[in-house]
């Protein structure tokens, strides 16, 4: 297959970066999209050019950095698909393919097609985790969960938080990232203790690093690799709601000495 | 590097606009239900002996500041939103964005202006008028005359065009608000979303078939 790639090209966070269209041919349908770009890379190094940056680890779908704005869509035309298990098959022979990083104040780009999402780990430092001491592993069933709240925890936590709910979203919205990670512990009952300053200091965060608002245009669903729900949109707004009607005061029941 | 947020929480401001956009979509039930009584056929006397409760009522008289902060708080934060949500994106994407959406998710802040320009000519034709701040039309007995004032606007063909299309853009704004207001409260649920989506249809559609057939009255029956 012969394809025309027109590539963002960026030299690194400060320069102002544009598009390079580089023609390919010989293009496997069987190769992954990330091959097809290891294989024009080649083809660059060989010429004495720069080879373009793209990030890319476990090329399975599961650790999530491999996101790359393909043809107007996060992840490329497949749905529930990231860019590391897109195939070339999916696209037409002569075909002018339009790569771009995410977009978004809260993703600067780094270098060509790598963005800084770090503003989704502090997002995760501000509350996503449980406090647990260390040691042995507790006795599994001495915390009771629900069948129906362990699989709805477990489909949230399925997020590989690859941003691409952020990129699809034309407010350039975190909500969906940040409501997967606030209801894999909300849901379960290690996650109760600290749900409401959780939820608190998480959206928060979302906020400072500059996150668009949620207008409920639902494209993050529709883009997630994961096929994360809206839903859990609604059950982090719902969480936020009563941690601020029934917020714990902090040092309320200890008195002065 | 840990960056501090200063302003309201998102989800607080997403809270405010919903609620205060559930408050208007209920005014817009009982101004309608207000409204139809001029087609009656009685050349407006219910019409104008409920306007005449309604202005001489206090609890009206309070419902009123609460609509008109409803409205401020709605269309203030609407545009903050959309600055702030604007700004989030400095670097536009070159390809035009693929994904699908509700439909007309993404015109709020574009349906919502078209409301408030209506809004403005709206309040001129008749509340400012109640208010004393616009003179009475001639055409009027008195500023409680609103009766008299609507057939003349109405008969306007291009009154009621205008009139017609603002109100099919407002449809348009409660087809998406009406569930959205829901998902931005929390209230979700896997069987009754599906309802909320339908009635919230049907209300959108009531209320631009509602209060369009007051001007084609006027022009075609009356
Ligand atoms: C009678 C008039 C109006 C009614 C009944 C109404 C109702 C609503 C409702 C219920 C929502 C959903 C809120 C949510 O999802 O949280 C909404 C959203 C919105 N409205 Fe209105 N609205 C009206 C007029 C206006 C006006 C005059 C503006 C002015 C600029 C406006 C701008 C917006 C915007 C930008 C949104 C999207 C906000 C978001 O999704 O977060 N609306 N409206
Ligand atoms: S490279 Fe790990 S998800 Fe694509």
């Amino acid at each position: 297959m012969d394809f025309k790639l027109k590539i963002w090209r960026q030299k690194n966070a400060r320069e102002k970066g544009g598009f390079r269209t580089y023609p390919i041919n010989d293009v496997s349908p069987e190769m992954s999209f990330l091959e097809m770009l290891d294989y024009l890379n080649k083809q660059i190094i060989e010429s004495g050019g720069e080879p373009v940056t793209f990030e890319h680890d476990c090329r399975e779908g599961i650790c999530g950095s491999c996101g790359l704005f393909i043809n107007g869509r996060p992840h490329g035309p497949m749905r529930r698909t990231t860019t590391c298990e897109l195939h070339m098959r999916e696209f037409t022979d002569g075909d002018t393919i339009v790569i771009e990083p995410w977009r978004s104040k809260a993703f600067p780009i780094i270098k060509d097609l790598v963005v800084d999402r770090s503003s989704f780990e502090r997002i995760m430092h501000a509350g996503g985790f449980i406090s647990v001491d260390t040691g042995s592993a507790p006795e599994s069933n001495s915390l009771p969960v629900s069948k129906n709240n362990s699989d709805k925890a477990f489909d949230a936590a399925a997020c590989i938080g690859c941003g691409a709910c952020v990129a699809a979203c034309k407010n350039s919205s975190a909500m969906l990232f940040a409501a997967a990670k606030i209801a894999q512990y909300a849901l379960v009952t290690q996650g109760k203790a600290e749900a409401k300053e959780r939820v608190d200091k998480m959206v928060r965060q979302m906020d400072a690093e500059g996150f668009g608002y949620c207008s409920n245009t639902y494209g993050c669903e529709f883009d997630c690799p994961k096929g994360i729900s809206i839903d859990f949109i609604a059950l982090m707004n719902r969480e936020f709601f009563s941690s601020k009607v029934c917020r714990q005061i902090p040092g309320r029941y200890t008195r002065k000495v | 590097m840990k960056k501090k947020a200063t302003t309201l929480p998102s989800l607080s401001q997403k809270y405010i606009m919903a609620v205060a956009g559930i408050f208007l979509m209920l005014f817009l039930i009982f101004h309608l239900a207000t409204n139809l009584l001029m087609l009656a056929g009685d050349g407006g006397k219910q019409f104008g002996n409920v306007v005449n409760f309604l202005t001489e009522n206090p609890a009206v008289k309070i419902m009123e500041y609460i609509l008109f902060a409803g409205f401020l708080l709605h269309i203030i934060l609407g545009v903050i939103l959309q600055v702030h949500n604007y700004r989030a994106r400095p670097v536009r994407y070159h390809s035009r964005l693929q994904t699908e959406t509700s439909q007309f998710s993404r015109y709020m802040i574009h349906t919502g202006v078209i409301i408030l320009v209506f809004l403005v000519i709206h309040l001129m034709n008749f509340f400012f008028i109640r208010l004393g701040w616009v003179a009475v039309p001639d055409h009027a007995e008195s500023r409680h005359d609103f009766f008299s004032m609507a057939v003349v606007l109405f008969q306007n063909p291009w009154y009621s065009l205008v009139y017609i299309v603002s109100f099919v853009f407002l449809g348009f704004h409660l087809k998406h608000a009406f569930q959205s207001a829901f998902q931005s409260l929390g209230l979700n649920h896997t069987k009754y979303t599906p309802a909320i989506k339908v009635i919230g249809t049907i209300y959108a559609l009531a209320i631009s078939i509602g209060f369009s057939l007051i001007p084609l009255y006027f022009l075609f029956i009356f």
